[in-house]
């Protein structure tokens, strides 16, 4: 099989599977349709680990070709093709690693839904439009697969479309992904006219040209185009990956089926923000001004989203919550430069937080579909294999060292405060209380759920138990590199040049080069980490949550009651929603049936339109009197107007 | 094979099969659905052949018939067609079919039904074949009137109100064309469409000019603010009329626009781009605005088609602006090809959402988007189609709606960022006015007793939405078959158009 | 002598005449039909005044025309007043607005 032919096969093989499941569902049956899938994430799950053998082992030199073009205009080239390097096999791995366990993990979790061929057809689909974006080595094929895994998000998010909440919360996803879209739209249409080009290479071979040019877009403001590029290519990432402003969206995306929630809400494609940064940092190397914007949005969303994770109840939004803060912390890598520790965060991230969103549904399924962690608590007992997970998933949340999350983490807090970048100093303060946080949220859940005094009613304790093995399995695979994959892989991806191929830093960004000073080996960093402020600040977290939630839960309501103006803002979201919903949507609804009814239908159609057929008609009602019907007056008319013609000829003679 | 005079044909051939299924309709009723299909699917079939002879690689006139007409005053019955032409005589025939089978179930004279479109048909690649300036006009004009009849008689309660609005709305336009044809006749002597490209007008003369076929070819489009008859013409309109409507008879203006308005008055054209320019902007944004407001499905979607075609007058008129901009011609093939594109896709998918709105309208009687509720509870494969019709409405990539649009976008940036800006909006308002329809007909629980009773879709309707979801995809996977068809005319054109005409 | 001028005056008096019988008269179609007898009349008489004094005989040609033509006209008058005549009872000139506006 020729490269060509594997790779092509990669993204393929769930496309089929996704039609197959889909179309032929019913002739399929429910086992028929998740073979088929699974057997097709398999197979490009195989394939990606292949090609990422092959590219990280085998030191495949990256390729960048066409697959087919798409169409010839006006000398444009618009081409479909793949750019394989180690940034996009990484990913690759990734996103059919986490993809495949989220499929076996589906048959225990939609075991007796109606639509469970449905559900496997768009995780399928979902697969290769994520395929298609990681393996894009052009900004047309990047937007297409940006733009089709937010229509799987949009149909998984609505999956139970009965649900009036599911099918809000997933226009709401659309329209404000759209939101970003827009910026991103007008990224790639600036990167056609400066750069001539649509293709990743030829995009950064002309960036020197650019780099220096200005334009003038309100007023006599000069602006540095490469700014005005990567501030809209942001926007774009900002929409994808629920960064704030445009973050709303992803905590109201858990109405769907969670393991989307794994899949789509927190390992692959929120994160395909961060991946299109990453991709095109040659372009936002250009940019200080854009990526100390990206760094100020990334801080806040770092710290800010994940406070509100604090006061939430349903474990499936604290989840959500904490998947913004984490993605605020990948894009705070990003504005420092630190594009490698990003991605590496990216990829730690997508085992652990996958893990906990499938641990959070097993207890789901548990519970028969409840998701309040008030009336939770003490399933250590009845779920062993969930909880132990959860705890891995926990700890390599927080940074606990030696775990995943620690290597990514702590590396992103070391990148900020080597960097001197605008704005590192609030990133440096957001990063490292949003370590506080994140801890407190973490085991609050924690605790809430599988510790302390039951307080299921009888019924569900009954019913309680470990999930089947199809749940379970996942849940280990998960563990696995929820751990151990940090360790692994932090010093090839960081240090060893592993990403070098895909990821251009500008020397005098190069806040990896100052980290790497002080790294002297995984094993010496994890001992190290025991003792820095960072582990100190997760265990105050740890500690405040033991205390107040497993120690004294009688502190939390007073503290609520005490703090009640801090509570009030933080589960108003800081009034975002209300924003959203009241002044833009509202706005817009208003606005659009002011001009409908007041301007198109009133003043256009009703005042212009009707308005000169009623004053055509009005003339003709003044004419018509002259019509008597009463012969003699023609007659009459008839003479005065022969009278008056001989007269005029007389006149004029 | 390809001696015979397909475009003739093509014209004729429903024409005369129209004739055929009128006579034959009341002797023999059972025939007329299976004649009416076999002319329509014959006219395909040449259109297949007229695609498959074409040569992409030149801009000339191909399948050139010409014939003297009226002799007095040097009127020839001259038919080509170009790359602008092709692509859209095609999708008529395409739309032609679909029509026809869409009208099946038709009770009501359906004889004449059949009759009125072929004969539109016929009419529509006429419109688009003709190559002299008065044969263009005879045939833009003579399309009305089975597009008056068939809203008149099929139509909705108030389809006396909406037709006449129609007729009377395109033929005000279309004096001034005329107008303006003989003033240039007088001029060259010649009706040839070619002639009148290469004949030499000064700026005043062409100002004047450009205006007529603005009125003309705006009010077809329709562009803001002469806009207001296509909501009610779809409204009335029966389900076939809206199809053939908004796939076709809108592009007309487009296709005016490219035939007549840019090449013959260049000048005026580069003079008054900011007024297209800004039209094309306002019907982007505030007719998307007006469209979320609405509380009837067809009038939506007549809005929506309302602010799609402003791409397509934005797209045509942007060359001026990036000449001015730039000082080079570099993305100004690229809007012009997305407005051709856009006209061509815009024709699926509204014949698209429009046949799914039939699909409804057939079922309940009601296009009121209030009266339904949960429809994929009862009709999955239908919301399948839907969904993906309107997706591709919100110009999803991979659907058509993307392709137009995007080029558009990203030739107006070479305009001006401001352009691309406005237009990008639609990425939200098209999205907006299309999933809230979705969410609101679609999702959530049965509406209503109406709503649980309903049917999923008949072997008829599959053929349909199956055939025009496949081009959707198709057009959208890969567009390179079309745009390659429309190049070499679209770089013809844009040449001719930076060439002063000025005497 | 009888010169051109009294056969004119003739002929614009019969005109006048007729013109008022259409005027005044607001009960009877058929004084109607009949003043437009006299009008042709009074045109045939200058017809043939002109004919005779300028010694061309076209005038007096026209002049069988125009009494041919009168006299058809006056046939479809009558019948369209007797089918009006059935139809409302009434050949009164005053109720006869159908085509007002």
């Amino acid at each position: 099989m020729s490269i060509q032919t594997q790779l092509l096969l990669i993204p393929l093989l769930p496309l089929v599977g996704s039609l197959l499941a889909g179309l032929l569902g019913r002739q399929l049956g429910r086992a028929g349709a998740h073979w088929v899938t699974i057997l097709a994430v398999a197979g490009a799950f195989g394939l990606s680990a292949l090609t990422a053998w092959q590219v990280f082992i085998e030191g495949l030199g990256p390729l960048n070709y066409s697959v087919y073009t798409w169409a010839l205009v006006d000398g444009f080239t618009f081409e479909v093709g793949f750019l394989i390097d180690s940034l996009s096999a990484l990913m690759m791995v990734v996103v059919t690693f986490v993809s495949l366990m989220v499929h076996i993990y589906t048959i225990g979790y939609m075991h007796d839904d109606p639509g469970y061929q449905r559900f496997f057809a768009y995780i399928n689909l979902f697969t290769f439009a994520m395929l298609m974006l990681v393996m894009a080595n052009n900004f047309l094929q990047l937007f297409f697969g940006w733009e089709a895994v937010g229509v799987v998000s949009y149909l998984l998010i609505g999956f139970w479309f009965k649900k009036d909440s599911a099918v809000k919360a997933n226009l709401k996803a659309f329209l404000v992904n759209r939101g970003g879209d827009f910026g991103l739209v007008l990224g790639v249409a600036a990167v056609a006219y400066y750069m001539g080009s649509l293709d990743y290479w030829e995009v950064f071979a002309n960036v020197d040209a650019v780099s220096g040019q200005t334009v003038t877009l309100v007023g006599d403001w000069q602006w540095s185009v490469m700014t005005v590029i990567c501030i809209c290519l942001f926007i774009g990432a900002m929409g994808k990956s629920a960064q704030a402003p445009l973050h709303v969206w992803l905590p109201d995306s858990m109405e769907g089926p969670t393991p989307i929630s794994a899949l789509i809400h927190a390992a692959t494609m929120v994160t395909a923000g961060i991946f299109m940064v990453a991709r095109l940092s040659p372009l936002f190397e250009q940019s200080a001004t854009a990526l100390s914007f990206i760094l100020i949005v990334g801080a806040f969303t770092a710290l800010f989203l994940g406070l509100i994770g604090i006061v939430q109840n349903d474990i499936k939004r604290v989840v959500a919550y904490s998947t913004l803060s984490q993605l605020g912390y990948m894009t705070v890598a990003l504005g420092v430069s630190a594009y490698s520790a990003a991605i590496f965060h990216l990829m730690t991230h997508a085992f652990f937080k996958a893990l906990l969103f499938l641990g959070a549904g097993s207890v789901i399924i548990a519970l028969h579909h409840k998701q309040d962690m008030r009336q939770m608590g003490g399933l250590a007992r009845y779920m062993p294999i969930t909880t132990a997970t959860a705890w891995l998933g926990s700890l390599a949340l927080i940074g606990f060292p030696f775990f995943s999350g620690f290597y990514s983490k702590d590396m992103i807090i070391e990148a900020v405060k080597a960097s001197d970048r605008w704005g590192s100093g609030f990133a440096t303060f957001a990063v490292m209380a949003g370590v506080v946080v994140t801890a407190l949220y973490t085991f609050r859940m924690l605790y809430l759920t599988f510790h302390g005094p039951t307080r299921m009613d009888d019924a569900t304790r009954a019913h309680a138990h470990e999930s089947p093995w199809v749940v379970t399995v996942p849940l280990i695979l998960l563990a696995i590199p929820s751990v151990g994959i940090g360790y692994l892989t932090v010093e090839p991806i960081l240090f060893g040049g592993a990403l070098a191929d895909a990821i251009t830093v500008a020397p005098a960004h190069d806040v990896m080069a100052k980290v790497s000073e002080k790294f002297h080996g995984a094993f010496a960093f994890g001992l190290h980490g025991f003792v820095t402020s960072v582990f100190a600040l997760a265990m105050l977290g740890v500690g405040v949550a033991t205390y107040v939630y497993l120690g004294n839960p009688k502190v939390a309501q007073a503290a609520k009651d005490r703090l009640y103006w801090l509570w009030t803002i933080l589960d108003q979201k800081y009034g975002f929603d209300a924003f959203y919903q009241k002044i833009i949507a509202g706005g817009s609804l208003g606005l659009a049936g002011g001009l409908s009814r007041i301007f198109d239908a009133g003043l256009i159609d009703h005042g212009v339109v009707n308005g000169s057929a009623r004053l055509v008609s009005r003339c003709a009602r003044l004419a018509r009197q002259v019509q008597t019907g009463f012969v003699f007056h023609y007659a009459f008319a008839m003479i005065i107007g022969l009278v008056a013609l001989l007269a005029s000829f007389l006149w004029l003679q | 094979m390809l001696d015979w005079p397909l475009l003739s044909l093509l014209i004729w051939l429903p024409i005369v099969a129209a004739c055929v299924v009128a006579l034959v309709g009341s002797a023999q009723p059972g025939l007329v659905r299976p004649l009416a299909l076999v002319g329509a699917l014959v006219v395909l079939g040449l259109s297949v052949v007229l695609y498959l002879g074409f040569d992409t690689g030149t801009s000339a006139y191909q399948f050139q018939e010409k014939a003297p007409w009226i002799s007095a005053f040097n009127v020839y019955y001259h038919l080509g067609v170009d790359g602008f032409a092709l692509p859209l005589i095609m999708l008529t025939a395409l739309i032609g079919v679909l029509v026809i089978i869409g009208g099946w179930g038709i009770k009501d004279r359906v004889h004449l039904y059949m009759a009125a479109f072929l004969v539109l048909e016929g009419l529509m690649v006429g419109v688009f074949a003709a190559m002299d300036a008065l044969l263009f006009y005879v045939f833009f004009e003579a399309m009305l009137v089975p597009m008056f009849l068939i809203i008149g008689i099929w139509g909705g309660p108030n389809r006396i109100y909406a037709t006449i609005k129609f007729f009377l709305f395109t033929f005000f336009g279309s004096v001034f064309m005329l107008i303006a044809l003989i003033w240039m006749y007088l001029q060259s002597g010649s009706f040839e469409i070619t002639d009148l490209h290469s004949l030499p007008i000064d700026l005043h003369a062409q100002i004047l000019i450009f205006l007529a076929f603005l009125i003309a070819f705006a009010v077809k489009i329709p562009m803001w603010p002469v806009h207001t008859w296509l909501p009610d013409a779809h409204v009335e309109a029966p389900t076939g009329g809206s199809v053939v409507l908004a796939a076709v008879m809108l592009k007309i203006g487009g296709y005016g626009l490219v035939r007549f308005s840019l090449p013959i008055t260049p000048d005026a054209a580069a003079a008054l781009d900011w007024l297209v320019i800004g039209l094309s902007l306002v019907a982007i944004t505030y007719i998307g605005f007006v469209a979320l407001a609405q509380s009837d499905m067809k009038k939506l979607i007549a809005y929506s088609s309302i602010s799609h075609m402003g791409f397509v007058t934005l797209g045509l008129f942007l060359a001026f602006a990036i000449a001015r901009n730039s000082g080079e011609l570099k993305g100004a093939g690229l809007g012009m090809s997305g407005a051709m594109v856009q006209m061509i896709s815009h024709g699926f998918i509204s014949a698209a959402m429009f046949s799914a709105v039939g699909v409804l309208y057939d079922r309940a009687h009601s296009r009121e988007i209030k009266s339904y509720g949960g429809v994929a509870n009862t009709m999955p494969w239908f919301a399948v189609f839907a969904v993906l019709f309107f997706m591709a409405n919100s110009g999803l990539p991979g659907t058509s709606g993307f392709v137009g649009e995007f080029m558009v976008i990203i030739a107006a940036f070479h305009a001006n960022f401001w352009f691309a800006f406005v237009a990008a909006t639609t990425l939200l308002l098209g999205a907006a006015y299309s999933l809230w329809l979705v969410k609101r007909v679609f999702y959530g629980e049965v509406g209503n007793q109406k709503v649980a009773g309903l049917k999923d879709l008949t072997g008829r309707e599959w053929v349909v939405l199956t055939t025009l979801a496949a081009f959707i995809l198709a057009v959208g996977v890969w567009p390179f078959p079309l745009i390659e068809m429309m190049e070499a005319s679209v770089q013809d054109l844009m040449m001719h158009i930076v060439e002063s005409k000025l005497k | 002598m009888l010169t051109l001028a009294h056969f004119l005056t003739l002929g614009a008096l019969l005109f006048a005449i007729s013109v008022a019988g259409i005027f005044l008269n607001r009960r009877n179609v058929l004084i109607l039909l009949m003043c437009i007898e006299l009008m042709l009349l009074a045109v045939n008489m200058n017809f043939v005044a002109f004919s005779r004094f300028m010694d061309v005989m076209d005038g007096q040609v026209f002049v069988f025309f125009i009494l041919t033509v009168a006299a058809a006209e006056a046939a479809i008058g009558l019948a369209i007043l007797v089918v009006l005549f059935r139809n409302r009872r009434s050949i009164a000139v005053g109720e006869l607005s159908d085509l007002k506006g």
